[in-house]
């Protein structure tokens, strides 16, 4: 099956950061109808309840919503998804901050390693 | 929760040994159930008493709110653990024999379903392998239209790749109203298409919980809970 999931998280969590980040870096366009719930659960290899739950998971963050009747799509509104993209962005950071702090780096430390790596 | 299956003080004795102890459970319509257990733990006698091929020394179980019955084998479609294929029939005569005897066996989803998988009907059952033959006696289980799948052992002989369609074909085959139970061992591969697990063990239920659920409170794959409590 296509989805790899890792052990120490729900399921349901993982499916939200996948399909999340699909959504910001544009696979899924704003306005696209996303795939029935059935048919994201097979593409995942997940249970179908489990896909439900995610996506209604997500459906509170704002960056999709339900037409009754029709199916889920994603947001017009690009401002919800970039607010959505600077939480992402902030929680990775954070954690990869936290672990160059237990290896007893300070800020300044951190921000040169940092950019000796992206240049 | 409209349950579909439900056990109450569910005990089976044989002659002086205890296969199953004061089972209470609710299983709810539309979900996706492993149980697991290890051997001997009695995964294999509460499949049969739903089944109705045992009855129950104490307690009840109760099919769609209907005891064990016509009508509640109706409604559960079984895989045996064990080859219960006619070895001297073709798949295509067993096709025809099956339509003739279960009311809601989809013909043209067993069809898809042995035409995906490449088997080829026109060979007696006696003449395919092991592995492919209990890819036929799933596909006929799954072909009906119940409510109940009672699925004992289904994936233990077949390759990664067929165990991947497999678990495909559950999870876009059952409508949404039906509920799939399914003994194994292969818990890691299993996993992920599973709402609810139900551990048993000595004939009792240690756990009956959701996925999710588990990996959340114990920080760690259902596969990796189930070594830690049943570590030998």
């Amino acid at each position: 099956m296509s989805w790899y999931f890792s052990n120490d998280k729900p399921i349901f969590q993982q499916l939200v950061d996948i399909i999340t980040t699909d959504i910001i870096i544009g696979k899924y366009k704003l306005g696209a109808k996303l795939d029935t719930v059935r048919d994201l659960a097979v593409e995942a290899g997940v249970n179908p309840n489990t896909m439900q739950r995610a996506l209604a998971e997500i459906e509170e963050t704002g960056i999709i919503y339900t037409k009754r009747g029709d199916g889920r799509y994603v947001t017009e509104d690009y401002s919800k998804i970039a607010s959505i993209k600077e939480k992402y962005v902030n929680g990775y950071t954070e954690k990869y901050i936290e672990s160059l702090k237990n290896l007893g780096l300070n800020n300044d430390e951190i921000a040169e390693a940092v950019k000796k790596l992206l240049k | 929760m409209d349950l579909i299956m439900e056990c109450k003080a569910l005990t089976k004795v044989y002659t002086n040994q205890i296969a199953l102890s004061n089972v209470n459970l609710q299983i709810g319509k539309g979900r996706i159930v492993g149980l697991l257990g290890p051997n001997g733990s009695g995964k294999t006698t509460l499949i049969k008493l739903t089944n109705g091929l045992l009855t129950p020394t104490h307690g009840e179980i109760l099919i769609d709110g209907e005891p064990i019955g016509v009508n509640s084998k109706k409604k559960v479609a079984y895989l045996p653990d064990h080859n219960f294929l006619p070895q001297w029939m073709t798949t295509q005569q067993m096709l025809g024999f099956f339509a003739d005897f279960y009311e809601d066996f989809n013909m043209q989803k067993a069809e898809e379903m042995l035409k995906s998988l490449e088997i080829d009907k026109k060979r007696k059952i006696k003449t395919l392998s092991k592995g492919t033959q209990e890819k036929v006696a799933l596909i006929m289980t799954m072909s009906r239209e119940s409510q109940l799948y009672m699925l004992d052992e289904p994936i233990a002989g077949v390759d990664p790749a067929t165990r991947d369609y497999i678990l495909r074909t559950i999870i876009s085959n059952y409508s949404e109203n039906a509920t799939v139970i399914i003994s194994t061992h292969l818990i890691a591969d299993v996993e992920k298409v599973l709402s609810d697990v139900i551990f048993i063990n000595k004939g009792e239920v240690a756990l009956c919980d959701t996925v999710d659920n588990i990996r959340q409170k114990e920080g760690m794959s259902v596969d990796e809970y189930f070594r830690e409590v049943f570590k030998c």
